[in-house]
């Protein structure tokens, strides 16, 4: 089966300061992939390159056929990868409802942005009670639904997510892994999914990527990383 | 009595023109944190071509419709040729920049027109009406009005209710998440700098009729008076560029009605100067909402 994502020889950096050095990824359709790593390592670089907010200076990075490289941020979406950026980028000064609507409004078929939002409130019913409040009037959970909804309205098959978990109760990332392994099994979604928040990854990933001072350093399938209690003290701290 | 009801409707007259003025630098500001420096220059212009349009076709209407396109036009041959390279630098060289061009602008006006004073039409009658025999309001008063009114009607609607608005608060908001659920915000940029002129434009078309006449300079006593109620009003509030814009315009009519004309340029620049000093941030100044 071909991968969905396909990153290889990856070196990228900011203002000629080198951070991914020599990257290589794969994330197969329908699949969770969690990156994992100390910070520094690289994780959310990564995804900022994968998504073009950062261009690589050598490597190439391949997703359903098409080159990454050549292709502007803007257009990222419309090829079917949705990013989560660091911070959750919920706009603040913007409704829950028009946050879900910046999400769809690039795509033509309106009907089905309408049903894709509405299936949103369905996911999330905090959402569907607040849809007049702005962004800066959700608690941490809320606004980590909404960065999440706002991606599903975009309907795409690969899904880049930055540390999901962070400032999150412990009950709350249990729900958030346990809905990506959902719409993992359901509607076929692939998930690059960056984490410091181990156990909860490896709860719901498919494959694990340990990544070291802008290197791969381990990659395999989560059940062995699990297992794997040397390589878990030497690079995941427990 | 008599004369401050008429200083005060003068006032507020002027006001709206401002209040659109301002409302244009604080969209242009919103949106990149710039100010826009030639916003005066750029409004001379479009009068300019209004000038000859009407002069050519004997209308005023098709010299006002051609100041609004120009405006569109020339906002964002602006942005994509001359602004875009400076909207990641240091505020300094926008500033710089944009005084450069009101110097270019300025320039280039004088010599294909001449530096004489022209006289500038105006649809409607300047003259006061009599109420009770009090003067008021002149025909012209309330076409600034009401031309003023609608402007602000119609770009609440623009960025509350359509698509193309939201893209435009979202990218003037966060720009980098913008592109990532893939709105264009370059093109959101133009597309302000665009309007910001045709509003500039407009503002220039109510306010030349009422002054000394079209001259390349016409604009810059308003740009600095604009400029103070965009401040006054908090540069990030559009509300509050209006209600600076209104206050600022009756301020200015009590001074040049009970003090004296030649005192307003000493008044508006005394009171940007007093409004920085002592609320820097403007009257509406709110707490910005921090990026979550």
């Amino acid at each position: 089966m071909t991968a969905l994502l396909t990153v290889d020889g990856l070196v990228a950096g900011y203002n000629g300061v080198p951070v991914l050095d020599d990257v290589a990824l794969t994330v197969p359709p329908a699949s969770i992939v969690a990156v994992l790593g100390a910070n520094g390592a690289g994780k959310t670089t990564l995804l900022r390159t994968v998504s073009g907010l950062i261009r690589p200076t050598a490597g190439r990075i391949v997703f359903d056929g098409h080159d990454l490289r050549d292709v502007p941020v803007e257009r990222l979406v419309r090829l079917g990868i949705a990013h989560v950026p660091e911070g959750r980028g919920v706009v603040a000064e913007l409704t829950v409802e028009e946050n879900l609507r910046l999400g769809g409004l690039w795509r033509r078929d309106r009907a089905d942005v309408r049903r894709a939002i509405a299936e949103v409130y369905d996911l999330f019913p905090p959402l569907a009670a607040r849809r007049g409040h702005a962004g800066h009037q959700l608690s941490g959970g809320e606004r980590q639904m909404l960065a999440l909804g706002r991606a599903l309205v975009a309907r795409p098959r690969l899904l880049l997510l930055d540390e999901p978990s962070l400032g999150l109760a412990p009950r709350v990332t249990a729900q958030i892994m346990a809905l990506l392994g959902e719409l993992r099994d359901r509607t076929g979604l692939a998930v690059l999914l960056v984490e410091q928040n181990v156990r909860g990854a490896l709860s719901v990933a498919d494959r694990g990527v340990v990544m070291s001072l802008g290197r791969v350093v381990v990659a395999t399938d989560a059940a062995s990383l699990r297992a794997d209690e040397d390589l878990r003290h030497a690079y995941l701290g427990f | 009595m008599e004369r401050f009801v008429f200083l005060t409707f003068d006032g507020l007259s002027k006001g709206a023109v401002y209040a659109a003025f301002a409302l244009a630098l604080v969209l242009i500001w919103r949106g990149t944190r710039i100010v826009n420096f030639a916003q005066g220059a750029m409004a001379v212009v479009t009068a300019y071509a209004a000038y000859s349009v009407t002069a050519a076709s004997g209308s005023y209407w098709a010299g006002f419709a051609a100041a609004l396109l120009g405006g569109l036009l020339l906002g964002a041959l602006i942005e994509r040729g001359v602004m875009r390279f400076v909207e990641q630098a240091p505020h300094l060289n926008a500033v710089t920049v944009g005084l450069g061009l009101v110097l270019l602008l300025q320039g280039v006006l004088g010599m294909i027109y001449g530096n004489e004073y022209r006289p500038f039409a105006a649809p409607v009658g300047q003259e006061a009406l009599t109420v009770g025999g009090m003067p008021l309001v002149s025909p012209f008063d309330l076409f600034v009005f009401g031309t003023v009114l609608a402007v602000m009607v119609l770009l609440a609607l623009l960025f509350t209710r359509t698509a193309t608005g939201l893209r435009m608060r979202a990218a003037a908001f966060a720009p980098e998440v913008s592109r990532l659920l893939g709105v264009d915000v370059n093109a959101t940029l133009t597309l302000g700098w665009a309007l910001a002129a045709a509003v500039g434009a407009l503002a220039g078309m109510l306010v030349i009729p009422t002054g000394l006449g079209l001259h390349p300079t016409a604009m810059d006593l308003v740009f600095v008076t604009a400029f103070t109620a965009a401040v006054v009003g908090g540069l990030d509030s559009p509300a509050g560029a209006v209600v600076g814009g209104l206050a600022v315009g009756l301020v200015l009519s009590y001074v040049s009605g009970y003090i004296g004309s030649d005192v307003t340029p000493l008044a508006v620049l005394a009171l940007l100067l007093v409004v920085l000093l002592v609320r820097p941030g403007g009257l509406f100044a709110g707490v910005r909402a921090r990026r979550v």
